[in-house]
C-alpha cells in the first residue's frame, strides 16, 4: 500500500479500534457466550455447546414477564403517543401566536434526566398512609377511590408506566412531525381551499399522505425504542424490577449479568438475542407493511 | 388576478357561521396545546415546589398543597451534606467533558477519513461502518461489562469513559457535512503547501462548526443521562454518575424518607441540561430532528 492509501486508514485508526473493541468484537462474543451452555463466571468455563440457553431463558417466567410487560408497553405507547404528537403538531401548524414557545415548552422532557423525572412522576402518583399524592386528589374530585400506582395492582402500575413512556418520547415525535408538517408544499393546500375542501377532507387527503414517510419512520423508531423500555420502569418502580412485576426484556437481561440475581452472562446473552430477533423481525414486517400502504415514495 | 378571486370567494363565504366555527375550531385548538404544556410542565413545578417544602411540612399535608407560602432552601443544603451530591455532579461532568472530548477526535478524524482522503477500501469500509449503526446497545453492553470486568476496570473513569467514546452515526453525520465543503478550499489549501491536519484544523471545522456543536450537545446529553453502563462498572459512589446516584437516594436515601431532599437533588441534576437547552435551543432542536434518537 502506498503511503497515501496509508494515510487514510491511519485517520481511521481510533474509529477501528473504539468500534473493533466495543462494538464488533462484543457483537460476535455474545453470541458465542448465547450458545456455551453452563458457563462459569469466575473460572471462565463452560461444559457444552447448544440450545441450553434459550430454552432456559424462554421457560422463565421473569423472562415471560418481561416479555408481556414489553409487548403492553409496544402496543399501548407507540400508537397512542403517534397519534397525540400527529394531533399536537397539528394544532401546532395551525396555530400561530405562541408557537415557539410551546414548541419549546414540548421538547423540555428530552433534555431531562429519564431517572431524575421519574421519581416526580412516582410522588405525583404514589399512595402512601400519610398522603394520597396529588393524583388520587384529581381523582377524588372526579370520585374516584384512591388507587396506589406504584406499588398497587398490575393494572394501575402498567398505566403510569404507559403515561411515563408516552410523556418521554413525545418530544421527539412532536418535534419530528412539526417540521415534516411545515415542509409539504402550501401550493396543494392552496389548490385545495380554491375547490372549497373540508379541513378534514385536506388533512385525510393531503397532509396524511405527504407525511406518511415520516410517520412510518416514527413509528418504527418508536417500537424499536419501546422494546429497549428499562430505564423508565426503574425510574418508577426501582431496580428490583421483577418483584415489582415491572420488569423489560432490557431489565431482564441486565438482571441476569449483575445484581443480586446476576452472574449469568450467558442467560443474558441469549435474552439479549431473543430481543434483537424480535426487533429486526417487527422492524422488517413494520417496513413491508408500510411499503404496501405507502401513497408516497419514501 | 387569482388572488383577487380568492380573495372575493372568501368574502362571500365567510359567513357568520362560518366565522363561529372557526373562533370554536381555534378555541379548541389552543386548549388542547395549552393542556399538554401544563402536562409537560407540571411535574417540573411540582419538583421545584416539593423541593422547597420543608420536611415537616411535606409530611403534614395529607393533601398535597399545590403552593407553599414558607419556601426553605434546607433541602438543597440536605441534599449536598447527607448525600454526596457535588460528587456524582463533578463524576458526571468529568466523564461527559472527557468522552464527548475523544468522541470529538475520533469522530472528526473519521468524518475527514470518509470525505476527503481516497484510500483503498474506502467503500468496503464506510459500508461496514453503516451497518454498524444497527447494533443495539443493549447486545453488545454484555461483553463490554466482561471486557471491563476482566481488565479490572470496573469502578474507575477508563471503564466508564473507554466503551462510551463511538457513535458511528455522528461520524455520518459530519462526514455528510463535510463533504458539502467545496472541493476547491482543499486543492487550495494543497496547492499552498497545507497538510491534511492543518487543513482539517483551521478550514473544516471551523466551517462546519454548527454540524460539531450539534453532536456535542447531543452526546453531552447522552452522557448526562446515562444510566445503563454507568449501573453496570461502577458499584463504589465515588464513582457514581448523577443517574445512578439519584438510584442510590431513592433507595437508600436520607437515612429516612426525605422526599422534598430528594426533590433539592432532582432539582440540582436537572437543571444543568434545561440550561444548556435554553442556550443552544436551536442547535439542539435542529440536530434531534435530524438524529435523535430517544424515543
Amino acid at each position: 500500500m502506498d503511503k497515501k492509501g496509508m494515510k487514510g486508514w491511519l485517520y481511521l485508526l481510533p474509529a477501528i479500534l473504539f468500534l473493533g473493541f466495543f462494538l464488533v468484537y462484543p457483537l460476535i462474543d455474545v453470541l458465542i457466550y448465547s450458545f456455551e451452555e453452563g458457563y462459569n463466571f469466575a473460572s471462565q468455563t463452560y461444559y457444552g455447546v447448544g440450545l441450553y440457553n434459550y430454552s432456559y431463558v424462554l421457560h422463565d417466567p421473569y423472562f415471560l414477564q418481561a416479555l408481556r410487560n414489553t409487548f403492553i408497553l409496544v402496543v399501548v405507547t407507540v400508537p397512542l403517543s403517534t397519534a397525540l404528537a400527529l394531533l399536537i403538531s397539528a394544532g401546532l401548524s395551525s396555530f400561530r401566536p405562541l408557537r415557539s414557545l410551546y414548541q419549546t415548552v414540548y421538547f423540555l422532557p428530552y433534555v431531562t434526566n429519564t431517572l431524575a423525572v421519574g421519581l416526580v412522576f412516582m410522588i405525583l402518583f404514589r399512595k402512601t398512609p400519610y398522603t394520597d399524592g396529588f393524583v388520587n386528589r384529581i381523582l377524588g374530585w372526579i370520585g374516584a377511590g384512591p388507587i396506589d400506582f406504584i406499588d398497587g395492582s398490575y393494572p394501575a402500575k402498567m398505566f403510569v408506566l404507559c403515561l411515563y413512556t408516552i410523556w418521554v418520547v413525545m418530544p421527539f415525535k412532536i418535534l419530528v412531525l412539526t417540521s415534516a408538517l411545515a415542509s409539504v408544499n402550501q401550493e396543494y393546500y392552496n389548490a385545495a381551499k380554491v375547490d372549497g375542501t373540508s379541513r378534514f377532507r385536506i388533512f385525510a387527503r393531503i397532509t396524511l399522505p405527504m407525511i406518511s414517510p415520516t410517520l412510518v419512520y416514527l413509528i418504527i423508531t418508536g417500537f424499536i425504542g419501546a422494546f429497549k423500555a428499562y430505564s423508565d420502569a426503574v425510574a418508577l418502580f426501582g431496580t428490583n424490577l421483577n418483584t415489582a412485576e415491572m420488569n423489560t426484556i432490557v431489565g431482564y437481561v441486565y438482571d441476569m449479568l449483575y445484581g443480586s440475581s446476576g452472574g449469568y452472562p450467558s442467560y443474558a446473552s441469549a435474552a439479549a438475542i431473543l430481543l434483537f430477533v424480535i426487533v429486526l423481525t417487527i422492524t422488517c414486517v413494520n417496513l413491508m407493511v408500510s411499503r404496501k400502504h405507502l401513497h408516497y415514495g419514501v | 388576478m387569482v388572488f383577487d378571486m380568492e380573495k372575493q370567494i372568501d368574502f362571500e363565504k365567510i359567513g357568520r357561521s362560518d366565522r363561529v366555527r372557526r373562533i370554536i375550531l381555534k378555541t379548541v385548538v389552543c386548549a388542547g396545546l395549552t393542556f399538554w404544556a401544563l402536562v409537560v410542565l407540571f411535574p417540573f413545578y411540582w419538583m421545584v415546589l416539593t423541593s422547597v417544602k420543608s420536611y415537616s411540612a411535606y409530611n403534614s399535608e395529607y393533601i398535597p398543597k399545590l403552593f407553599t407560602l414558607s419556601p426553605t432552601l434546607q433541602n438543597y443544603r440536605e441534599a449536598f451534606t447527607a448525600v454526596p451530591l457535588a460528587g456524582y455532579f463533578i463524576n458526571t461532568v468529568i466523564f461527559a467533558v472527557v468522552t464527548v472530548a475523544l468522541m470529538l477526535v475520533v469522530t472528526v478524524l473519521a468524518a475527514f477519513a470518509f470525505a476527503r482522503l481516497n484510500f483503498p477500501g474506502k467503500h468496503l469500509a464506510f459500508t461496514l461502518f453503516l451497518s454498524l449503526m444497527m447494533i443495539p446497545n443493549e447486545l453488545v453492553v454484555i461483553t463490554n461489562y466482561v471486557t471491563i470486568t476482566n481488565l479490572g476496570l470496573r469502578n474507575t473513569f477508563t471503564g466508564l469513559i473507554l466503551p462510551s467514546v463511538t457513535s458511528v452515526f455522528y461520524i455520518y453525520l459530519l462526514k455528510e457535512n463535510f463533504e458539502q465543503v467545496p472541493d476547491q478550499l482543499y486543492y487550495a489549501a494543497k496547492v499552498d503547501g497545507t497538510s491534511d491536519l492543518k487543513y482539517l484544523r483551521k478550514v473544516l471545522v471551523p466551517v462546519c462548526k454548527p454540524t460539531i456543536v450539534t453532536i456535542t450537545i447531543l452526546k453531552a446529553v447522552e452522557c448526562w443521562n446515562s444510566y445503563v453502563w454507568p449501573r453496570l462498572v461502577t458499584d463504589d459512589e465515588a464513582y457514581f454518575l448523577v443517574s445512578n446516584g439519584i438510584q442510590e437516594i431513592r433507595e437508600n436515601g436520607f437515612g429516612r424518607e426525605n422526599i422534598p431532599a430528594m426533590m433539592a437533588a432532582v432539582v440540582v441534576i436537572s437543571v444543568p441540561l434545561i440550561v444548556l437547552f435554553v442556550l443552544f435551543r436551536g442547535a439542539i432542536m435542529a440536530g434531534v430532528s435530524r438524529g435523535g434518537t430517544k424515543g
